[in-house]
C-alpha cells in the first residue's frame, strides 16, 4: 500500500458572494514510502493547496469538496481533529518556503528544532537534542555540538533553510512536505541546500512531496513528477520519463521556459556603432556603503572602486550572489544611495551623488525598476495614476495627452487598456511587473536600472517579461542595467556582463567572452552552479574542485586582498589574501581581476 | 535559446493562448458589518439624530425646574401644592426636579459635540506632528518623540485636572485640553503608520523620481494610512467621551445649568438611594454610545486586517 494516496481530490474556494471557484479539480496520485514526489506548476496551479491537503489542512477560505487523501490508509480529511493534530508532526511534517519567516528570532535554534518532537511526546528533550545533533551532522551544518544553542540570526540563509529540514525531521515523520524550499535562494546556496535535502531524505528513508515551479531543481531530487495546471494533472510519471520524454504540451512549455545553462553564443552580437559616443552611463572608481561612524567615515563599505560603463542601447548584466553589492550599485546610479567617492557620469557629464541634488531631466533619464512589483506599486493608486505621474512630472503632459500616453505605454507592455482603471491588487504578479516597467518607461528614459525584476516570478512568467524587455530594447533604444543572481537569464538578455563579488568587479566583458574560457574562478562557480535539466547533474557538479571550494560558504567583504580568497580553488596563500588582485586585460573589453596568470586561468577553465 | 523563449512567450501564438498567465490576485473584499455591528451603527445613528433635532423633540428645556419635588419616579407627577399642575416624566426628574429625559437629549449635544470637537483637534495636532516625525529625519523624530513620551507618561485625567483647575472650566478650554492631551496618542499611531509606509518601495520609487516631500505625504502616505487612522478616530472619540464625562463627574467639566451625561451621573448620585432613574439613564446613554462605536471599530479593523488591531493596543 502506498504511504499517501490522493484520490479524486476536489478543493474549492467560496467568495463572499457565495460563488464557488474550483481550485483543485479531481487530482489523484500516490506517494510510495521512501520516494520523492514532485508537484510542479506555476503559481495558481494548486500545487501548494494539494501538498497541504496531505496534512488535512486547507488555507482559510478554501474547503475540501470531495475525494480522499489517505495517509497509511486513513483519510485525513474526515479524521477527527484531535487525531489529525496528533498525526501532524508525527507522520507528516511541513517545510515552508521562507526559513527566515519560519524561525522565531527570540528562541534558540535547538529549542525550535526539537519543539515539535517533544510536544508530540515522540522523544523527551534529551533524546530530541541528540536526534537534532545527528540531523545537523547529516545536513552538514557547521559545529553540530553547539549549533542548537545559537540563535537564527547567527547562521546564514542557506543554513537556516537546512535547519528547517532538521526541524521537520526531528519527530521522524513518514512524509515530508517541502514547499518551494530553494526558490528564493541564489544558485550556489540552492545547490548547498538541495544536496543536504537529498542526503537527509535518503538517510532517513522518509517520503517527500516537493513543491516547485523549477523543473531543473526537480530533476536533481525527485523520483516521480506530477505536472499541474489550473488544478488538474497534466502529466505524471517517473522523473526520467517526464524530463526526457515529455508528452504533454504544457510540460514542454515549462521545459522551454527553463533557462538552459549559460554558454557563449547566446547574447546579441554587439554592434560597433555605439562605440563612437560616450557611454550612456558610466561609473568611475565608485565607492559606497551604509551607515556612518562617529568620525564621519562609512561604517560598512559595500562597493570598492567600481568601474562600469553602459554603452548606448546596450544591456549590461550584473551578476553575483546575494550580498555582493549588486543592488547597491544600481542604487548608487539612481542616486538613492549616494557614493562617498567616485563619480557617476551620464552622457559623459558628471551627475550629483544624491537624488535631491540632481536636475529633474537627469533624473528622468535614469529610471529604477524595483524588484518586487507587489511593494513597488502604491496599493491606493489606480494603474493610470501610477503610470501617469511620471508623464506629468517629467514631460508636463496633462489631460488627454497624458491619457493617450498612458494607453500607449499599456500597449507597449502588452496589457489591455481596461487595466488603466484597476488597482494593483487586482493584477497578477507578472502583470504588476509590467506596470512597474511601464512606469519607468513613462519617463522616456535613456537608462533603465532593473533590479532582479524576474526573480520573484515563475519560470514562464519570467520568460515572458524578459521577452518584453527585449522587444522594448529594440523599439526604444533604451540602455539597460540588468541585475540578477540568475546567470542564465542574464546570459540570454545582456550584451555585456559584470561579475560582482563582495563589492568588487572580478570580471567584466562582452557576454560571449565572459561565458567562454578563461574564467575568473568565481564566474566559473556561478556558471557551473546553474542547475541543468537532467537527472544526476548535481552529483557530477559537486565532485568538481570549484564546487568543493566554493559551495556552502558565505560572501565576506574584506578590505585587504582578493575577497574570493577563501572560496577559490586556485588561491595562493600569501599573495591572494594580502594584495589586491591586478586587473588583467584578456581582450579589448574583457577584464579579469586575478593574481593568477591568464594561462593558468585558461588551464583551470578547461578542467 | 532566444528562439525557444520567443516561441513560448510571444502572445497570440497557439501555445501562449492555451496556457495564459494565471491571476494570483485575491478577490476584492467589501466592508461588511456583522449583525452586532449593524445594531451598533443604528444606535450611533440614533444618537446623532438626537444631537441634530434634540431641542425640537425634547419635552421640556434642560434647565426648567418643573416638579417641585426631587427624584420623582417615572410617570405622571402632580404638584402637592397647586391643584391641576401635572406633568409627565418618562424617566422621572432629577435632584432639582428637572426632566431627566430632556436633560439627556440636551446633554447629547454637549457630550458628543465637545468630544467630537476635541477628537478632531487631537487628530489635527497628532497627525501633523506624527507625519512630520516620520518624514523629517531622525533628529526631528527623536526630538518630537521624546517630548511626546514625556507628556504621554502623565496620566490623562491628572493632567486634565491640573490644567482645568488652573485656567478654569469653559467649553472651549475643555475642548482644547482634551484635544491636546489625546494628541499624544494620535501622534504615536500616525508616526508608526507613516514610518511603515515611508520605507516601502513605492515611496522609494517616488523619491527616486525626484518627488517633493509634500507630494509624497499627500499622495503616497496619507491614502495608505487614512483607513487605520479613521478606525482609530472612533476609538479615540470613545476615550474622549469617557474623559470629558469623568471630568464632569468630578465637577470640573461642563458646568451647570448646561447638561452633560457625566455631570448628570454625579449630580444625581444620591438618587440611587431612592431608586431613581436619574443617575442610571445618563450612564446607560454613555455606555450605549461608547460600546457601539467600539463595535463598529471592531468590524472595520477586522476588515482592514489584524495588523491594524494590534497597532491600536
Amino acid at each position: 500500500m502506498a504511504l499517501l494516496e490522493v484520490d479524486d481530490l476536489h478543493i474549492e474556494a467560496r467568495s463572499e458572494q457565495g460563488e464557488v471557484l474550483p481550485i483543485v479539480k479531481g487530482v489523484s496520485f500516490e506517494v510510495q514510502r521512501g520516494e520523492v514526489m514532485a508537484l510542479i506548476g506555476e503559481s495558481g496551479s494548486g500545487k501548494t493547496t494539494i501538498a497541504l491537503s496531505s496534512l488535512g489542512y486547507t488555507k482559510p477560505g478554501l474547503e475540501f469538496a470531495g475525494g480522499e487523501v489517505r495517509l497509511d490508509g486513513r483519510d485525513v480529511i474526515t479524521m477527527p481533529s484531535l487525531e489529525r493534530r496528533d498525526m501532524r508532526g508525527r507522520k507528516v511534517a511541513y517545510l515552508a518556503q521562507s526559513a527566515a519567516a519560519t524561525f522565531n528570532p527570540a528562541l534558540t535554534i535547538g529549542e525550535q528544532v526539537t519543539e515539535s518532537a517533544v510536544l508530540h511526546g515522540i522523544l523527551n528533550q534529551e533524546e530530541a537534542n541528540r536526534r537534532a545533533e545527528e540531523l545537523y551532522r547529516t545536513l552538514e551544518l557547521p559545529d553540530p555540538d553547539r549549533l542548537g544553542r545559537r540563535y537564527p540570526h547567527q547562521v546564514s540563509g542557506g543554513q537556516l533553510q537546512r535547519l528547517m529540514a532538521a526541524m521537520a525531521l526531528c519527530g521522524k515523520p513518514d512524509l515530508l512536505v517541502l514547499d518551494e524550499p530553494t526558490t528564493a535562494l541564489d544558485v550556489t546556496t540552492q545547490i548547498e541546500v538541495l544536496k543536504a535535502f537529498k542526503r537527509v531524505i535518503k538517510e532517513e528513508g522518509s517520503a517527500a512531496i516537493y513543491v516547485t515551479h523549477d523543473l531543473s531543481v526537480v530533476a536533481q531530487i525527485a523520483d516521480h513528477i506530477v505536472v499541474l495546471y489550473a488544478g488538474e494533472v497534466q502529466e505524471m510519471g517517473t522523473a526520467d520519463d517526464v524530463i526526457s520524454r515529455p508528452t504533454h504540451d504544457y510540460t514542454r512549455r515549462l521545459m522551454a521556459a527553463v533557462r538552459p545553462p549559460p554558454a557563449a553564443g547566446q547574447g546579441d552580437a554587439a554592434s560597433e556603432e555605439h562605440l563612437r559616443d560616450s557611454p550612456a552611463l558610466e561609473t568611475r572608481k565608485v565607492n559606497a556603503g551604509y551607515g556612518r561612524k562617529l568620525d564621519g567615515s562609512v561604517a560598512m563599505k559595500v562597493l570598492f572602486d567600481i568601474d562600469v560603463s553602459i554603452e548606448r542601447g546596450q544591456v549590461v548584466g550584473v551578476i553575483g550572489e546575494s550580498g555582493c553589492g549588486k543592488s547597491t550599485l544600481a542604487r548608487v546610479m539612481a542616486g538613492l544611495t549616494p557614493a562617498f567617492a567616485g563619480d557617476v557620469l551620464l552622457d559623459g557629464s558628471r551627475l550629483a551623488a544624491s537624488v535631491p541634488e540632481r536636475e529633474r531631466d537627469e533624473l528622468r533619464k535614469v529610471q529604477f525598476v524595483f524588484q518586487m512589483a507587489d511593494t513597488a506599486l502604491n496599493p491606493k493608486q489606480r494603474i493610470d495614476e501610477i503610470i501617469g505621474r511620471p508623464i506629468e512630472f517629467y514631460l508636463g503632459l496633462k489631460g488627454e495627452a497624458k491619457r493617450k500616453r498612458v494607453l500607449d505605454l499599456l500597449d507597449m507592455v502588452e496589457l489591455p487598456y481596461e487595466f488603466a482603471g484597476r488597482y494593483p491588487e487586482e493584477l497578477s504578479g507578472g502583470q504588476k511587473q509590467r506596470v512597474n516597467l511601464a512606469r519607468a518607461l513613462a519617463a522616456d528614459p535613456e537608462v533603465l536600472l532593473c533590479d532582479e525584476v524576474t526573480s520573484a516570478l515563475d519560470t514562464i512568467v519570467g520568460a515572458n517579461v524578459i521577452q518584453l524587455l527585449r522587444s522594448l530594447k529594440d523599439r526604444t533604444g533604451v540602455s539597460f542595467v540588468f541585475i540578477s543572481h540568475d546567470l542564465s537569464t542574464v546570459a540570454s538578455f545582456a550584451d555585456e556582463i559584470v561579475v560582482l563579488y563582495a563589492g568588487r568587479v572580478v570580471e567584466k566583458g562582452p557576454v560571449d567572452e565572459v561565458l567562454s574560457p578563461p574564467f575568473h574562478p568565481y564566474t566559473r562557480l556561478l556558471i557551473s552552479s546553474v542547475p541543468e535539466l537532467r537527472v544526476g547533474w548535481m552529483e557530477e557538479m559537486l565532485a568538481t574542485s570549484t564546487a568543493q571550494a566554493g559551495i556552502d560558504r558565505v560572501v565576506q567583504i574584506t578590505e585587504v586582498g582578493c575577497p574570493y580568497y577563501d572560496r577559490c580553488p586556485l588561491a595562493v596563500p600569501g599573495t591572494c589574501n594580502e594584495h589586491t588582485a591586478p586587473e588583467r586585460r584578456i581582450a579589448e573589453r574583457h577584464f579579469i581581476e586575478c593574481h593568477r596568470e591568464i594561462e593558468e586561468l585558461v588551464r583551470f577553465s578547461h578542467n | 535559446m532566444t528562439e525557444s523563449v520567443a516561441k513560448v512567450a510571444a502572445p497570440g501564438t497557439v501555445v501562449g493562448t492555451q496556457f495564459e498567465e494565471l491571476p494570483d490576485a485575491p478577490p476584492k473584499r467589501k466592508l461588511k458589518f456583522t449583525p452586532v455591528g449593524k445594531v451598533a451603527i443604528s444606535i450611533v445613528c440614533f444618537w446623532l439624530v438626537i444631537v441634530v433635532i434634540g431641542p425640537w423633540i425634547s419635552p421640556y428645556h434642560e434647565a426648567d425646574l418643573i416638579a417641585d419635588d426631587s427624584f420623582t419616579p417615572s410617570g405622571e407627577y402632580c404638584s402637592e401644592w397647586e391643584e391641576g399642575m401635572c406633568s409627565f416624566h418618562v424617566l422621572g426628574t432629577d435632584y432639582l426636579g428637572r426632566d431627566v429625559l430632556s436633560r439627556i437629549i440636551y446633554g447629547a449635544r454637549t457630550t458628543i459635540g465637545v468630544s467630537f470637537a476635541a477628537t478632531v483637534l487631537a487628530y489635527i495636532i497628532g497627525v501633523i506632528f506624527g507625519i512630520a516625525a516620520a518624514v523629517g529625519g531622525s533628529k526631528l523624530d527623536m526630538g518630537l518623540s521624546r517630548v511626546n513620551d514625556a507628556f504621554i507618561s502623565i496620566p490623562h485625567i491628572m493632567m486634565g485636572l491640573v490644567i482645568i483647575a488652573a485656567v478654569g472650566s469653559t467649553i472651549p478650554i475643555l475642548i482644547v485640553t482634551a484635544g491636546c492631551i489625546y494628541a499624544t496618542t494620535v501622534f504615536r499611531i500616525s508616526r508608526a503608520l507613516a514610518l511603515d509606509v515611508m520605507v516601502s518601495d513605492f515611496v522609494e520609487s517616488a523619491r527616486a523620481r525626484g518627488e517633493g516631500l509634500w507630494w509624497i505625504i499627500r499622495r503616497e502616505i496619507l491614502p495608505n494610512i487614512a483607513m487605520p487612522l479613521a478606525t482609530d478616530f472612533g476609538l479615540r472619540l470613545v476615550f474622549i467621551i469617557l474623559f470629558i464625562s469623568s471630568l464632569s463627574f468630578l465637577g470640573l467639566g461642563v458646568q451647570p445649568p448646561d447638561s452633560d451625561w457625566g455631570s448628570m451621573v454625579k449630580e444625581n448620585l444620591q438618587g440611587l438611594v431612592y431608586g431613581s432613574l436619574s443617575p442610571i439613564a445618563p450612564a446607560i446613554a454613555i455606555a450605549t454610545l461608547t460600546i457601539s462605536i467600539n463595535l463598529i471599530v471592531d468590524d472595520v479593523s477586522a476588515h482592514a486586517g489584524g495588523r491594524l488591531a494590534k497597532r491600536m493596543l
